[in-house]
């Protein structure tokens, strides 16, 4: 390790250390380690474990279609209509699955925190992780289904990580307030479930948002997750599927917002988890 | 100076400590109660400085030992040091790289195996990939393991858990090591090996700090010691020094060792000059581990000499009540017309007495004829309980020793037809 010799720590109060996004890099390999060990202990004396990944949002997709399309006959326009579905869950469930342990993630190490220093921010980033990687198992199913209704996606689909970056920005944006609120105050864990509850609800996940009344468009794209989730549908499905830019955009604004004003926050409290915790 | 590797200045943490309904985390119902509450009485607060104004310097290789009673502030310097806590006076500066071990085992986790538990360990103490496998069989081969590698480490026993994560954290290489009495923890044997590493590191030039309240080790493993009392640096210096001056300040020093005085012993043929408790490294002290050894030292002298003496030293607890009772005839050791004194040790089982205060009584008697000299409640130690089971027990009692008994049960069902 000659190449810490020169390196110069000083502590002081108040004092945003400068290290410290060099400090995030350099501990990457925890962070590495820290997903690592949430995903083997996930599915740790479990029967079919990573099976879990695939079953959850499966069965969500068949409820839903059956409830939006059979039932409620809700339009689905040229696209197969589990495939509409499916292309909401992914997102959502990136999304929900990453406020929840994202949320939980500080109480949840506070051992951690209380005895070991490094740049707090890879705790959450970490939990995020974990939901992106079963995020990528769930993929799975919505390749299955595209191959089921032989279904060939457009150039569009090359998109698609553009849109995953966007929502793993809203999920860590959100994710961010939550996790740091919540270590002073344990309300927020209370709330994450209501969240993801009516989330899923007022969010066009089980259907389009072209049965959203034109005038209303804009009003609904204040949740960052129509943004999100109408990205996905316009990269996954067919051609004739239009992007609303002004609610996009919208959309986009309030996840850098909520991103920015997320890392603020968090740095700014994170100097004083070890007493709160 | 330019080998100062760690210099601290004017350091400072002040705590604001809740009196009323004081609960770990706050609700926004507590805050809401809690302002109305000081709306109408404002001392629900108070403000605690847990350090204050302490400044030093260290130097490359020093091996440095913090003491202090419990709550003089050491745990909140290592921590500050190790960037857990923010000060909020004065300033650390620290060059190269810094590792602390305020706890083995941290972030050890119950559902993984032994050799993942390695890594994730490993990483968390600041190790990269790479680092941990190159070290990984010297690690094993440290922790004794080998055999459960695969195991959860939830199915371990405490003193393999232990062994497994004092390996880790003993193959750090950092510059700065902090270390907060993690050592005292696994049996005699390991911990004598744990020490001998620690040893080596020193010798390899790399800056130390360890806080510890065992003296012996101190003084074995450090060359420069502080003293802290209520958040202050009393003193700083050789760790003889620091010890010694730590010692008086305690009044163990005194307390642990009984000294006749000369008028109470001239009419007596033989009398107990001194009598201390020692622990395993020969040092005076009071304070024990539950799983340290506890030895008795006894010093007689004669000024006739005496047939048929016998020795019997009781062990009582706080209430009085005898522990029990060890005697021996010291005509059986070579004592004489010729003898003039006498060193008597005597060796407590360890892992025996619970923990909790104990006090000695000794005797020299001519058994059924006279008693020669008695010397009643002196030597008070305290044993600590160091992570027994008997832990979740603490303030109940549940009885003055352990015991290590054999257990069988055998179920037999009830057959009806």
């Amino acid at each position: 390790m000659t190449h810490s010799q020169k390196t110069q720590l000083t502590i002081e109060a108040g004092r945003a250390e400068r290290q410290y996004w060099q400090d995030l890099w350099r501990y990457r390999e925890l962070f590495y380690f820290l997903a690592w060990r949430d995903i083997l202990v996930r599915y740790k004396q479990t029967i079919i474990g990573m099976a879990w990944a695939l079953i959850r949002p499966l069965v969500t997709m068949i409820v839903l279609t059956v409830v939006f399309s059979s039932l409620a006959k809700l339009p689905s326009g040229n696209s197969p209509y589990p495939i509409l579905v499916f292309s909401g869950i992914l997102p959502w469930q990136l999304f929900s699955n990453s406020l929840a342990m994202c949320s939980g993630s500080l109480v949840g190490n506070s051992n951690l925190i209380s005895k070991v220093y490094f740049p707090r921010l890879i705790i959450p980033i970490s939990a995020i992780a974990v939901s992106l990687v079963d995020f990528m198992i769930s993929g799975i199913i919505l390749l299955g289904l595209m191959a089921w209704y032989n279904y060939v996606p457009t150039w569009r689909i090359l998109t698609l990580p553009l849109f995953i970056l966007i929502a793993l920005a809203t999920s860590m944006g959100a994710g961010l307030w939550l996790a740091s609120l919540n270590v002073k105050y344990r309300d927020f864990q209370q709330l994450v479930p209501f969240i993801v509850q009516f989330g899923l609800y007022i969010s066009p996940v089980g259907f389009s948002s072209n049965v959203v009344p034109e005038q209303w468009k804009l009003i609904y794209s204040l949740n960052p997750i129509v943004g999100v989730i109408n990205g996905f549908r316009w990269a996954i499905l067919s051609e004739e599927t239009q992007l609303y830019i002004p609610g996009f955009l919208l959309s986009l604004g309030l996840v850098a917002f909520l991103l920015a004003t997320g890392v603020w926050h968090f740095r700014k409290v994170e100097r004083k988890f070890v007493d709160l915790i | 100076m330019s080998d100062t590797v760690i210099q601290v200045r004017n350091l400072g943490k002040e705590y604001t400590i809740k009196h009323q309904g004081a609960t770990r985390y706050n609700t926004l119902r507590d805050i809401l109660t809690a302002g109305t509450k000081a709306f109408f009485n404002n001392s629900t607060r108070e403000k605690f400085w847990s350090l204050r104004d302490v400044s030093f310097d260290i130097r490359q290789g020093d091996r440095v030992g913090i003491i202090g009673r419990n709550g003089a502030g050491k745990s909140t310097l290592l921590k500050m040091l190790s960037r857990i806590v923010e000060p909020t006076t004065g300033k650390i500066q620290i060059k190269g790289r810094v590792s602390s071990l305020l706890e083995v085992g941290t972030g050890f986790h119950p559902e993984l195996t032994g050799r993942e538990n390695i890594f994730l360990n490993g990483a968390i103490l600041g190790m990269s990939k790479v680092e941990i496998r190159s070290k990984f069989d010297e690690i094993i081969e440290f922790s004794e393991v080998e055999k459960f590698l695969d195991t959860p480490v939830k199915r371990y026993s405490s003193g393999m858990y232990v062994r497994l994560a004092f390996a880790i954290a003993a193959h750090l290489e950092p510059e700065v090591l902090i270390v907060d009495e993690v050592l005292a923890v696994g049996d005699a044997k390991f911990r004598e090996k744990c020490l001998g590493k620690m040893k080596r590191v020193g010798e390899e030039g790399r800056t130390i700090l360890f806080v510890s309240h065992q003296m012996g080790m101190l003084a074995q493993l450090c060359n420069h010691a502080l003293m802290l009392d209520q958040g202050k640096l009393v003193r700083q210096g050789a760790t003889q020094d620091v010890i010694a001056h730590y010692m008086d300040s305690l009044g163990y020093g005194n307390d642990s060792t009984y000294s006749a005085s000369i008028e109470k012993t001239k009419d007596k043929p033989v009398y107990l000059s001194e009598i201390q408790t020692v622990n395993e490294e020969g040092m005076p002290t009071a304070d024990f581990g539950h799983t340290d050894q506890i030895t008795l030292k006894i010093k007689g002298a004669f000024n006739r000499y005496v047939e048929n003496i016998m020795l019997s030293v009781s062990v009582k607890d706080r209430l009085e009540r005898r522990v029990f009772t060890n005697r021996i005839h010291l005509d059986q050791w070579d004592i004489s017309e010729h003898t003039s004194s006498f060193t008597a040790t005597m060796k407590i089982p360890t892992d025996f007495l619970m923990p909790g205060k104990y006090l000695f009584m000794v005797l020299l008697s001519v058994p059924k004829v006279e008693i020669i000299d008695l010397v009643d409640h002196v030597c008070p130690l305290v044993i600590t309980d160091l992570g027994s089971e008997a832990a979740m027990f603490e303030g109940k009692d549940i009885g003055c020793v352990f015991a290590k008994c054999e257990w069988l049960v055998k179920p037999e069902v009830m057959s009806y037809r």
